[in-house]
């Protein structure tokens, strides 16, 4: 049963004129991160329109919450946006206990690892996010230097967890276990083993002035258009607004730390350009690095483990929130990752869930800004948007 | 702004029949909306000064079986003021199966709307009237049903191929 939009858009692909050409660019390219296909209707090198096609990778995440409980469904948030598991299980994870009214007895040490925890899975994502926006540019280099870096990212976590990628780790009420004894003094030496990696990343490729012709004044994407789009995240940081949600919505315990939001400015070329998006995820990294110092000091002082403390203690039997309705957001790496809970008060079963992924919308710009671009240029576009496909398609 | 005010700003400039009701029981309160007015509520929401709600953060559109209608929910943020706002529309099941419940469009007041609204009509079966490009975005093009229906029966054949 196809419908009448569908019909206007085979009609538009069947009558381009003589100078017009089709070019599929995914669902197998390297460049699009993913199983994300672009329809492209270029004249020469030039694209004239691009229509992109999710749901290769469709899960029915939404399908499957409603068949199962809030804990249950945990592990299928890992899998929305499958590089930053940590965050997604923390943003899910705070939507239920803020329905359950738990949310302020939850005991500092576990908000700690918890922040911890998402920081350093901000960092690997980061990290990818980076490395393959070099390969997309062509410099192999950066790849490989970043994933060598996010492997300590990944034992860490895998220490801690027991998976390398998808954790389970953040509990409605807890926490899976306590930190492994001797993770935080791990986790303050990566820090001091990977500051000075961050400089060799700047002066490899950020600063890099083939890098910079290739990004500056490339794929600019106005402030109002990315508000109206519903960009998030270091897409709308890099058109230069200061909205982070850890500091908009001061959820867990942000408000207690130290950290500065970068912001795009234009400084290698226009405002908002791919160089501006690059850069403030640069910057994020060492915000991150900032976060993790603070939260391991605190971790070993005044909340140092002890042998009564008990990550599961509040976990609550049955998870039946009162019928009621929750939009719950939390800034992911990628932006405003949001779960929309109803909750009829009776079952353990929500009646709806929605994911809102970030990357989705982020997505949705992507026809309006790369209309007259080279093809070469909507290529280093689609790498600076840094989409994870597992949450476009959900 | 709170609740009660933007209520007040909204029957002030659009008349008493277009805020049908609150809900006030949960963490997060809600303007049910005449659904005709939809657009034109979130335009001048957009818009004015006081409010600002420059941010569609999520668009949902929901099954209740029970009651027999389809809802669709907007979370609004507001960037200048830092605040939010859950606004609902509501509408009865047409009886004829074939008909899709249909509501206005938000594509031209918010381009977020576009594609969560071709989500919202790929999965619940929602017509958004005056949408532009409203084509499935998640299913195949030729998918037969609306799977987040709560009654929805999965399909025993796909093309031709038996289903186990």
């Amino acid at each position: 049963m196809v419908n009448e939009a569908f019909l206007k858009y085979q009609q538009r692909i069947q009558n381009l004129s003589a100078e017009e050409m089709v070019l599929n660019m995914g669902p197998q390219h390297p460049s699009t991160h993913g199983v994300l296909r672009l329809e492209l209707i270029t004249d020469g090198e030039i694209v004239n329109e691009v229509i992109p096609h999710m749901g290769y990778l469709h899960r029915c995440f939404d399908k499957h919450a409603e068949s199962m409980s809030y804990q249950q469904t945990i592990p299928f948030t890992d899998r929305l946006d499958y590089l930053s598991s940590m965050n997604n299980n923390h943003a899910f994870v705070m939507g239920v206990e803020r329905m359950l009214g738990i949310d302020q007895e939850i005991p500092k040490r576990v908000e700690y690892i918890r922040v911890l925890v998402c920081e350093l899975n901000r960092i690997g994502s980061h990290l990818i996010a980076l490395g393959t926006y070099g390969i997309d540019i062509g410099a192999f280099t950066p790849f490989l230097w970043c994933f060598r870096d996010r492997e300590h990212i990944m034992g860490l976590l895998e220490w801690a967890s027991g998976a390398r990628m998808l954790y389970n780790y953040i509990w409605v009420g807890g926490l899976f276990y306590d930190l492994p004894v001797g993770f935080e003094e791990r986790c303050a030496e990566f820090v001091d083993y990977f500051k000075p990696k961050m400089v060799e990343l700047n002066e490899l490729l950020t600063n890099n002035q083939v890098f910079v012709n290739r990004t500056a004044n490339v794929g600019i994407l106005p402030l109002d258009v990315a508000i109206n789009y519903g960009c998030s995240g270091p897409m709308l940081r890099g058109s230069g607004l200061k909205w982070d949600l850890r500091r908009v919505d001061g959820y867990s315990v942000y408000p207690e730390l130290d950290f500065e939001i970068p912001v795009g400015k234009g400084e290698m070329g226009t405002k908002g350009d791919c160089w501006d998006r690059f850069k403030v995820r640069i910057d994020e990294i060492g915000e991150s690095l900032k976060i993790i110092e603070q939260c391991v000091k605190r971790l070993q002082k005044e909340l140092k483990r002890s042998p009564d403390f008990d990550p599961r203690g509040k976990l609550p039997r049955k998870i039946i929130p009162k019928a009621q309705d929750y939009y719950m957001r939390a800034e992911n790496p990628k932006g405003e990752l949001g779960f929309y809970f109803i909750a009829d008060g009776k079952t353990e079963i929500p009646k709806r869930i929605k994911a809102r992924g970030p990357s989705f919308n982020n997505l949705s710009v992507l026809p309006a800004i790369c209309k007259g671009v080279m093809i070469a240029d909507l290529v280093a576009t689609i790498g600076s948007v840094d989409i994870v496909l597992g949450e476009v398609d959900r | 702004m709170s609740l009660a005010e933007i209520k007040l700003l909204l029957s002030v400039h659009f008349g008493e029949d277009v805020v049908l009701g609150e809900e006030t029981g949960g963490l997060q309160p809600a303007l049910l909306i005449e659904p005709a007015h939809i657009a034109n509520v979130c335009f001048f929401l957009r818009d004015h000064p006081l409010t600002y709600f420059d941010f569609l953060s999520c668009l949902t559109g929901v099954h209740h079986e029970k009651e027999n209608r389809f809802e669709v929910v907007y979370h609004l943020a507001s960037i200048p003021y830092q605040t939010q706002l859950t606004l609902k529309i509501n509408t009865e099941k047409p009886v004829n199966e074939s008909v899709l419940p249909s509501f206005p469009t938000l594509y031209h007041v918010y381009r977020t709307a576009d594609w969560h609204e071709r989500e919202a009509y790929d999965l619940i079966g929602i017509n958004f009237e005056g949408h532009p490009d409203l084509r499935r975005i998640l299913l195949p093009d030729d998918w037969e049903g609306f799977p987040l229906r709560k009654d929805y029966k999965s399909a025993e054949y796909y093309k031709g191929i038996k289903i186990d």
